[in-house]
């Protein structure tokens, strides 16, 4: 095989891992919009959030400790423990749910029956608030997350790959990051629980209810602030997931929540409601801007990836404006 | 961002305009919040334990007490410029943005009101031309000094001769990102490597094609151009495709603890530029335990000194001091203007003598500032990470970068700037 071929294939497969990362970002904005309607502004920053609590939980941080030595004098910084990765993944969840109850009696129940533009309003005064209470919780500092995944290229993968190419050439074998590999199956096994549990549980067909009409859901006796909970609880697990990931590649810090806008065009190409949609979108969009920036970007200067997305969002947009998997728009006269 | 913090924003909104007189103002532009909150943090914090330390210990400079007011840009270029507006009634003698964005809004603007600017290895490489450039200084070295250093550092490497090498340049693509590209090409025709430009657009979370494409073409070195999240992204994948790391060099600005410590192990033998020294282990660190920590005053959380970016916030304020001194010599009052400050800065020499006497003996380079060059003789040494005990070290003396490459770009981009702003250059 050549070498060139070989290079397009695995610019597609870092790039359908790159578009499992997207999508594990766009879930969250999926899971909160099909449920309520609300373009969830603060879920980049969520994932921010779970990440932050998640590191602090582990290496025994002291929340506020800037604040209460700041106001007492005190120098405490750590409790002097660390806890288990598994078990300081529970507590986050733990914090995420209690955030989404917090946001639902604090914020949402206050403004059932808005505009949705305010309440996509108030998701933004949400975000900012968030990375301040972060940034006061556990310090701007850049964290390193260790979560006991493996990183970095696959040895064996390079070795059985590296004979492929025609002899003479210069070919040295197919990378492909472990994280990424990771990456992918807990997605796969995302979306498989997420499913399983809006068909199969109770609670599940209750969030379908709602997210099919919100007015049949509450005429049958669906507590539509219990959902709201339940639902935002959710997009916050998928959070601490999708701030995990992004986590253990780049360092638990700010830029972390700026991972939303890769989640856009995933959004945009896949549509608001789908799953699925936001699954098939994030792999449109990996492969699409990996394959432009390996075949156009060098004649035009690179740095390609950005806009790039945008644009192959758009010109799905063009023809299919509910996305790739939304919900049709059907208005009667 | 603290309550300290919270206070002195607090302080410089209340005070407005209104000058204050009896006290030497050093502003600080600082970013203690956002995506560079952690780059931003330690060198606001060596900014300004370094100024509460000669107020403490020697009541100011030549006796009168320092101020540095500190306004939050966010690294947003607007956001500096209110900043550099709502400080600059306050007295400021001199202003370090911290940023090549904000710095490039504010040379016309601090040009015009007389109050200098130091870009400290950032901002406007031409700047170096005190001719055209009277307010504007950036020494102890500019960008293209930085970019020369590096290719002296891997000739040096390659046994004397880059001819037939590969160096691909990884930038961010921005106004800072682009500015070594010049330098780089005009280097490539005189030492004969092929020069590859991979560009990573802002903010730099995802490089997997960027690093692909080194992987494929296999350069012999990779300079690297980044700052924020795309340092951590380019050391980790860098290590990920287990790219040799002592060929991975970054600009001084790619080279903190917070830029190898996520990758762990995998960024052993990184290699950045430095500017200055760092580490706590220099005699000044008594004196900012005694004077500054052990008094409650340390800035920030005081959880930064001795790291990389705490250093250069330290070394910032300490060059910007010795130019007050040099100042208040020249004119023989105390209260300097801002006019006097820039003749104090233009009149600048460091030597080791003076920096062992400030307790800070082999942190930077000596060097001494004119009329007409006002950037030194661009100084620059190469320092190494040890994974193992998470030390910066440094393993080259300060080196001088080939100016025979790099004065004339300086007088031409200087030369452009000067006809497009109506400026008549000094005599000098």
């Amino acid at each position: 095989m050549s070498p060139t071929f070989l290079y397009t294939v695995e610019v597609i497969l870092n790039g359908l891992m790159a578009g499992v990362m997207y999508a594990l970002v766009a879930l969250g904005f999926v899971l909160i919009f099909k449920a309520s309607g609300i373009f969830n502004y603060a879920q980049g920053v969520m994932a921010l959030f779970a990440a932050l609590t998640l590191v602090g939980i582990q290496q025994g941080q002291v929340p506020f400790s800037h604040l209460i030595n700041a106001v007492f004098g005190t120098d405490i910084h750590h409790f002097g423990w660390t806890v288990p990765t598994l078990l300081a993944i529970l507590l986050s969840l733990c914090v995420m749910i209690l955030f989404a109850w917090l946001v639902n009696r604090l914020i949402l129940r206050h403004l059932v029956n808005q505009e949705p533009i305010i309440l996509f309003m108030a998701t933004i005064g949400l975000a900012y608030f968030m990375e301040g209470l972060g940034d006061l919780m556990w310090g701007s500092d850049i964290k390193r997350l260790d979560v006991g995944l493996p990183s970095g290229g696959s040895f064996w993968l390079e070795d059985v790959t590296a004979g492929w190419a025609a002899e003479g050439s210069e070919y040295y074998g197919m990378y492909i990051d472990l994280l990424d590999v990771w990456a992918t199956m807990i997605a796969v096994t995302l979306v498989i629980v997420l499913t399983l549990f809006s068909q199969y549980t109770k609670t599940g067909r209750a969030l379908r209810a709602v997210a099919d009409d919100h007015q049949a859901a509450l005429s049958v006796g669906i507590s539509l602030k219990a959902i709201w909970v339940i639902v935002w609880s959710i997009a916050g697990f998928v959070a601490l997931v999708a701030g995990i990931m992004w986590g253990a590649k780049l360092g638990v810090q700010f830029s972390l929540s700026l991972i939303a806008l890769k989640a856009l065009p995933v959004l945009m190409l896949g549509g608001f409601t789908s799953i699925p949609g936001a699954i098939v979108g994030g792999l449109i969009i990996g492969v699409g801007e990996k394959l432009f920036e390996f075949s156009i970007g060098p004649m035009i200067g690179g740095a390609t990836e950005n806009w790039f997305a945008y644009v192959l969002a758009l010109l799905f947009l063009v023809f299919r404006p509910q996305g790739l998997f939304g919900e049709k728009i059907i208005e009667r006269v | 961002m603290n309550l300290k913090t919270l206070a002195t924003a607090a302080m410089v909104t209340v005070m407005g305009t209104s000058p204050v007189l009896a006290d030497l103002v050093f502003p600080s532009l600082s970013y203690r919040t956002g995506p560079f909150a952690a780059g931003g943090i330690p060198f606001a914090d060596g900014y300004a334990d370094y100024f509460t330390l000669l107020n403490e210990r020697d009541g100011g400079i030549g006796g009168v007490p320092v101020q540095v007011p500190e306004c939050e840009t966010g690294y947003n270029t607007e956001k500096g410029v209110e900043c550099y507006e709502s400080t600059k009634g306050l007295g400021s003698l001199v202003y370090q943005p911290l940023s090549t964005g904000i710095t490039y809004q504010l040379i016309p603007k601090a040009s015009a009101d007389g109050i200098p600017i130091h870009s400290m290895g950032y901002g406007r490489t031409s700047a170096a031309n005190g001719k055209v450039f009277e307010w504007v200084f950036n020494y102890p070295g500019t960008y293209w000094d930085g970019a020369a250093v590096m290719v002296q550092h891997a000739k040096d490497q390659s046994g004397g001769s880059l001819e037939g090498k590969s160096i691909a340049l990884l930038y961010h693509n921005s106004a800072y990102g682009k500015e070594p590209i010049r330098t780089l090409e005009e280097l490539a025709k005189v030492e004969g490597y092929n020069l590859t430009l991979i560009a990573v657009d802002s903010p730099g979370q995802e490089q997997k094609s960027q690093w692909l494409q080194i992987r494929r073409e296999r350069p012999d070195y990779v300079f690297f151009w980044g700052w924020g999240v795309m340092n951590q992204v380019a050391v980790q994948e860098a290590a990920n495709i287990r790219f040799p790391m002592e060929n991975f060099i970054g600009v001084w600005w790619s080279g903190s603890e917070n830029d190898v410590l996520p990758a762990g192990a995998g960024a052993d033998n990184y290699k950045s530029l430095a500017m200055h020294n760092t580490g706590s282990d220099f005699p000044i660190y008594a004196d900012i335990q005694e004077y500054v920590v052990d008094k409650g005053l340390a800035a920030g959380a005081g959880d930064q000194i001795g790291t990389v970016l705490y250093s250069r916030g330290l070394y910032a304020a300490m060059l910007a001091a010795e130019a007050a001194k040099t100042a208040q010599e020249i004119h023989g009052v105390a209260d300097i203007t801002a006019a006097q400050m820039r003749d104090g800065m233009e009149a600048l020499e460091i030597t080791e003598a003076k920096m062992e006497a400030l307790g800070l003996p082999n942190f930077g380079p000596e060097f001494s500032v004119s009329c007409a060059n006002h950037s030194g003789p661009g100084l620059a040494a190469i320092q190494q990470w040890d994974a193992d005990s998470e030390t910066w070290t440094i393993i080259t003396d300060f080196m001088a970068a080939d100016r025979t490459v790099i004065q004339p770009l300086i007088e031409e981009d200087s030369k452009a700037y000067a006809d497009e702003a109506g400026i008549t250059p000094r005599d000098c």
